[in-house]
């Protein structure tokens, strides 16, 4: 039980005592994760709008795509970017394997379908007269989506933060796209899969630690922001 | 006067069912048009249709004489306002939901601070300005939700039930002020009810719509005093629908002037309003002889007339009195043979002043 004591011991100093290659690791992660989740946002709030307003043949067929995405295995996903990648792959002559950039596509592609579900779930959550009460008062199509996304706003901030945690813990994709290298692609939890196959669980242990509260900080800046919200 | 609004050949399906057919519909500059009819007639949908708001199968709109470019209504909604059933405020202050569709329209910070308040306070709830919307009762929130539609100052204003799921008292209120809101404003509004009270009071002119058809459109007193079919009296149930003007108020008791007669109804009412005296047709008694049976009657209302048309419904008969203006009284069939009526006879009706519905102009 020593080593475990040990790891929160050791985290903290490596915590306190800022740690080059743990600093680099975890700015990395919050890079990575950070970026992939802005870049679901940026399609997934707009595709799921059009998916929640618009009426189409083929939206419930999309609809339960989307679904199926919100529950895409990290490894899948990381198995099919990296056949895209590789150099002799369809995206090879770009050199992207390896690198952050293939991180963030895979955690993006993760991240996308959840984004894009939860909006779709939290815009059909309103009233579907609203639209129509938007219109009849003289609102754009924008004003009148824009308006929505407000109206929407808690439970997207749930999306957000359901997005960057779908993200900022997977482990599998970044593994296998980005390859754990050392001051390069390793981010914590890829670390952490190092270390433990190392034996070194204090280390792990200390990487675990600061995974968590990494994820509870922007978790927790997120849920002030909801919370404040629904006060007002 | 000239028409604002103007509907030819609006058709709307789904599947094989029809769910609107309007060959001609219109409403005039400034006029209060009440659109009545049982639920489900498509009263909603063509208000939807009106405000482009869904899809026809085919439909010539016009406003001010030009016609609206269904790929490009944007400009045309710029000139409604809607309020529907429920009052759909937005997840803000008071004040911010009447300033939304002034933000729409890009007023300057000045002109909507004014323009929100002056509305708020015509509709009583400026003292509610700053509370949030979630959190007004029914009765405020739909206050809220008509002055933001006034704050507007629409062309057109297009009012969907708005009182249906208020309160008897709320709504009796709410209905006054909307009554002298539109009569102060002159805006042109088309208002969707199915309570005959609320057309008889706000409608310039009343159009009813039955299975998605227009089937009567007229004032007020000719739709409800004679109903274009079975169907539409059998929907407007008051037969006799008569202005007049409120002469004394005592005691209970209103005296009405109304084409010469002087009439008793129980009620309150201020000397001097116009009113509308409603009577059914079954609270009509008919006589022939009516100089001997009225003394002897605790009827306080006798009129004379010819009859003008005698109906035969079954084991009831339908017969309507000249008596400088019409009344439908409905007696038994039996009644009607023993008395030998029959058109152009003199005949005399009475009715009880508990009878008397009235209801302010």
């Amino acid at each position: 039980m020593d080593f475990i004591l040990e790891g929160i011991k050791q985290a903290i100093m490596l915590l306190v005592e800022g740690n080059p290659e743990i600093v680099h690791i975890m700015f990395l992660s919050l890079r990575v994760s950070g970026i992939a989740t802005l870049i679901s946002l940026i399609i997934g709030l707009p595709v799921g709008t059009f998916l929640a307003l618009a009426e189409f043949p083929s939206k419930k067929l999309w609809i339960s795509m989307i679904n199926t995405g919100m529950a895409l295995p990290p490894v899948a996903v990381g198995l099919f970017v990296s056949i895209m990648l590789w150099r002799s792959g369809p995206l090879g002559n770009l050199r992207l394997m390896y690198t952050p950039s293939a991180i963030i596509i895979a955690q993006t592609i993760i991240a996308a379908p959840v984004v894009t579900g939860l909006t779709l779930t939290a815009l059909q959550q309103l009233n579907p007269r609203l639209k129509l009460q938007l219109y009849g008062l003289g609102a754009s199509r924008i004003q009148m989506i824009l308006t929505l996304w407000r109206e929407a706003r808690l439970p997207l901030l749930a999306t957000v933060i359901a997005g960057f945690g779908s993200v900022i813990s997977e482990v599998g994709a970044s593994m296998m796209v980005g390859g754990n290298l050392r001051y390069h692609t390793r981010v914590l939890t890829t670390a952490i899969v190092l270390e433990t196959s190392k034996g070194q669980f204090a280390i792990a242990i200390a990487l675990s630690l600061i995974l968590l509260l990494l994820a509870y900080t922007v978790n927790l800046w997120l849920t002030w922001l909801q919370q404040r919200n629904s006060q007002k | 006067m000239d028409n604002l609004i103007e509907i030819h050949n609006l058709t709307i399906s789904r599947g094989k069912k029809s769910l609107l057919q309007i060959e001609h519909f219109s409403v005039c500059k400034g006029e209060t048009m009440c659109l009545i009819g049982p639920n489900g007639a498509g009263k909603s949908t063509l208000l939807m249709a009106i405000a482009q708001l869904i899809k026809t199968d085919s439909a010539e709109i016009r406003i001010d004489g030009q016609k609206i470019d269904p790929k490009n209504v944007f400009s045309f909604r710029r000139r409604i306002a809607m309020v529907m059933q429920e009052p759909l405020l937005m997840d803000m202050t008071v004040f911010a939901n009447v300033a939304l569709p002034l933000r729409y329209r890009a007023w300057s910070k000045d002109r909507i601070e004014q323009q929100a308040n002056t509305w708020l306070e015509k509709l009583g709830v400026l003292a509610l300005r700053d509370r949030q919307a979630r959190n007004l009762s029914g009765g405020e929130a739909q206050r809220v939700n008509l002055a933001r539609a006034f704050a507007i100052n629409p062309d057109l204003l297009l009012l969907d039930e708005p009182f249906s799921s208020l309160d008897a008292p709320t709504r009796a209120h709410l209905l006054e002020d909307l009554h002298d809101l539109l009569a102060n404003t002159s805006v042109t509004t088309i208002f969707v009810t199915h309570e005959l009270n609320e057309a008889l009071l706000l409608g310039d002119r009343v159009a009813v719509l039955m299975d998605g058809r227009l089937r009567q459109i007229g004032s007020p007193q000719e739709v409800f005093n004679t109903p274009a079919d079975a169907e539409v009296a059998s929907f407007v149930g008051v037969e006799t629908v008569i202005p007049g003007k409120v002469l004394t108020c005592q005691n209970g008791i209103v005296t009405i002037q109304a084409n010469g007669f002087q009439l008793e109804a129980v009620g309150q009412a201020q000397p001097g309003r116009q009113v509308f005296f409603c009577l059914r047709p079954e609270d009509i008694i008919l006589l022939q002889k009516s100089d001997i049976l009225a003394t002897a009657s605790s009827a306080r209302n006798l009129v004379a007339g010819k009859i003008t048309k005698i109906t035969p419904l079954g084991a009831l008969t339908r017969v309507s009195i000249d008596c400088g203006f019409t009344m439908v009284a409905l007696i038994t069939r039996s009644s009607a043979q023993q008395m030998n009526l029959h058109i152009g006879a003199p005949i005399s009706a009475m009715f009880k002043a508990t009878a008397i519905h009235v209801i302010e102009r």
